[in-house]
């Protein structure tokens, strides 16, 4: 009876009609959902990367794209002391807003990682700095710092001393920018501590209670290695931020005194802004690029292994 | 190394809820003591009181006469066993077993030798340098127990620690559990909704219910006497049989009137039982088909047959229209829709009151 059901030509016909479409298989017609974003990732960043890179290979500047000069602008930039000054300032300003950025945004996110009110509201007023605005900060900062009848002079007067020159001493001046950048910057890191450490379950701190670990021990060895990832994240994520610095030091300082806060995006914009040498400026920007893509890199390696371990 | 525990007019509340209220109760040294009941009747917060992870709002916790409940959870000299294990998921297994005893600064030889008795005991020496992700959950079971063993407490806490397991693997847990029991001398507390565990691992059972406790007995002590209807209606499966009954004394004894008019002679004495009404009780392994020339106490139809193979459970349909689920051997011929006799053991029944106070027939038996 099966068998003469299986051989009948009606059932034979019907296997290769009702040939079943592989699901995986490619579709073109996919590709429209993605076409929208893709115009606007091409034509905003794709494109003036390639244009970017193709300008710095010319002496370009305002009025024209200019003619070919190869690495010319590269060497030049090889030999300028200021850009190099300029690296320099940038790393060292990495240097001073980074650690301090992840240490205190940690230290924020454990003593503000409770269900309290208090706590909330703590948690929306370290994040408020956030939201406003480079000039704004900058504006802050420059009444805290301005000498005469700034927030520091006049708390140094009731003491009867001067305040610490913080926007005209060369030792102190990427000080101060730091601290503008890391009071402005506090909230993001602080936020991603705190969804790191909400994820921790609580049962293995019951469980390190009853082993009798203390509060250093507990930190040290079931907080850190939880969040340990996340503070690879932060770190990373805060580089590639800080390098890009510009509006407070164009804003609070310009650059001075003496080219001492002068950092790299500062360098780029007044070579293609200021002296309008457009080929210098995108050969600046290439070498902005290739040291943030090494951070991002380092980021992109980081997530990845945490995806293989999970 | 072991532990008398003595709680005494225990209450918890969180806010305005009451979770448990003025409980008493006293754990012997080396006593293997179940808190069994419901969710939510306060069994896991208890536990967690003698942990020392909640709060103790009025009362006391005592252990070997040292009062403990003032005490942070790490200097109780207590090990826990979590439900969902709770292991440190960056360390390695002998890290997680060996993190307690680092932290009170135990000599690092004493550590090793600790950590392979344990291993040896538990057969988890192939696992030490895993990380607890690499473990199926059986395993983790067993790194949670080592970590519990090598800190050499005065008394085990165990919190469900078999709910997460498959019912395979939960049998043979519950199995290692009695063998390890006898090699680890020490007080055991172990928290559990489920009445089998409670049944083959405890010395004593706690049933407790909605913020009280509702019994303390031996598990045959709580199976065959207890102390109230919510016990008797937990503890057994099936559960037992609840019937109204009229009850008279006859030369001393009890005589049921059942709603169908059927009359069953028991052997519960009857001097300090009201005559009245009651809820009569009967385990289903009580309750029998009639065999021939047996007195019959009842009748009804077959509504529902479950054949587990060592017996068949068929719930039946008496004339007034209750249920009543009675016990036939394993190859039992009954079919759904026959019409059954039944004859209702009477040496092993229970009587109810309407406060929900039970009365025994096996009292007589027992003193």
């Amino acid at each position: 009876m099966a068998d003469a059901a299986l051989s009948s030509p009606a059932n034979r016909a019907a296997p290769a009609k009702a040939r079943v479409q592989n699901v995986q298989a490619p579709l073109w017609r996919n590709a429209l959902f993605v076409l929208p974003f893709l115009v606007v990732f091409v034509a905003l960043l794709v494109v003036p990367l390639v244009w970017g890179i193709w300008l710095s290979l010319h002496k370009a500047d305002a009025f024209s794209s200019g003619r070919f000069v190869g690495f010319a602008n590269y060497v030049r930039l090889y030999n300028d002391k200021i850009f190099w000054q300029a690296i320099g300032n940038t790393f060292y300003f990495v240097l001073l807003t980074v650690p301090a950025l992840a240490v205190i945004g940690l230290m924020l996110a454990l003593a503000l990682n409770s269900r309290t009110r208090t706590a909330a509201v703590l948690r929306t007023v370290f994040f408020a700095s956030s939201v406003l605005s480079v000039t704004i900060v900058t504006l802050i900062w420059r009444i805290v710092f301005v000498p005469g009848f700034g927030l520091l002079a006049t708390v140094y007067g009731w003491f009867g001393a001067a305040p610490p020159a913080f926007l005209s001493d060369p030792d102190l001046v990427m000080i101060a920018i730091a601290i503008a950048t890391i009071w402005w910057c506090i909230g993001l890191p602080m936020m991603l501590f705190l969804s790191a450490l909400q994820q921790i379950p609580g049962d293995i701190y019951e469980a390190a209670a009853l082993d009798n670990a203390n509060r250093w021990r507990t930190f040290r060895y079931i907080t850190l290695p939880s969040i340990k990832r996340t503070f690879v994240l932060v770190v990373v994520i805060q580089i590639v931020l800080q390098f890009q610095l510009f509006g407070q030091a164009k804003l609070m300082t310009n650059g001075g005194p003496n080219n001492v806060s002068k950092p790299m995006v500062l360098y780029i914009y007044e070579a293609a802004f200021t002296k309008w040498d457009l080929g210098l400026g995108a050969a600046a920007s290439e070498v902005l690029f290739v040291l943030i893509l090494i951070a991002a890199m380092v980021q992109f390696l980081v997530s990845r292994r945490k995806g293989e371990s999970a | 190394m072991t532990a008398q525990i003595e709680i005494t007019e225990v209450t918890k509340r969180y806010g305005a809820l009451t979770v448990l209220e003025n409980l008493s109760l006293s754990i012997k040294a080396n006593e293997f003591m179940v808190f069994l009941g419901p969710s939510g009747c306060g069994k896991s917060t208890l536990l967690r009181m003698i942990a020392g992870l909640e709060s103790v709002d009025e009362g006391t916790i005592a252990i070997n006469g040292r009062r403990i409940d003032t005490l942070p959870p790490g200097q109780r000299d207590l090990a826990m066993v979590f439900q969902s294990y709770a292991l440190y998921p960056h360390m390695s297994v002998a890290d997680n077993m060996a993190f307690g005893l680092k932290n009170i600064g135990v000599p690092a030889d004493v550590i090793a030798t600790r950590l392979s008795e344990a291993a040896r005991m538990l057969e988890i020496g192939h696992l030490m340098e895993r990380k607890p992700g690499q473990l199926s959950g059986g395993q983790r079971q067993r790194v949670a127990i080592g970590r519990a063993i090598v800190k050499e407490p005065k008394a085990f806490l165990f919190d469900e620690p078999l709910s997460n397991l498959d019912a395979a693997l939960r049998v043979r847990t519950r199995v290692e559990l009695a063998q390890l029991r006898h090699r680890v001398k020490s007080t055991m507390i172990f928290v559990t909704h489920d009445q089998i565990e409670a049944m083959t691992l405890a010395d004593r059972v706690v049933v407790m219910n909605n913020r009280r406790i509702e019994q303390i007995g031996t598990p045959m002590d709580i199976y065959t006497r207890p102390a109230t209807r919510f016990v008797a209606t937990f503890v057994g499966s099936p559960t037992m049989n609840f019937l109204k009954a009229k009850m008279d004394s006859r030369d001393g004894f009890a005589t049921l009137t059942l709603p169908d008019g059927a009359t069953l002679q028991t052997a519960m004495r009857s001097d300090g039982l009201a005559p009245g009404a009651y809820e009569l009780g009967i385990r289903a392994e009580a309750v029998r088909p009639a065999r021939a020339g047996e007195t019959v106490t009842t009748s009804g139809t077959v509504e529902v047959l479950e054949r587990l193979g060592d017996r068949t459970l068929l719930y039946i349909r008496l004339s007034d229209g209750s249920m009543i689920v009675a016990e036939d051997a394993g190859l039992s011929r009954a079919a759904i829709g026959d019409r059954m006799e039944l004859t209702l053991d009477g040496s092993r029944v229970h009587l109810f009151d309407g406060e929900g106070r039970a009365f025994h027939a096996v009292e007589a038996a027992h003193g």
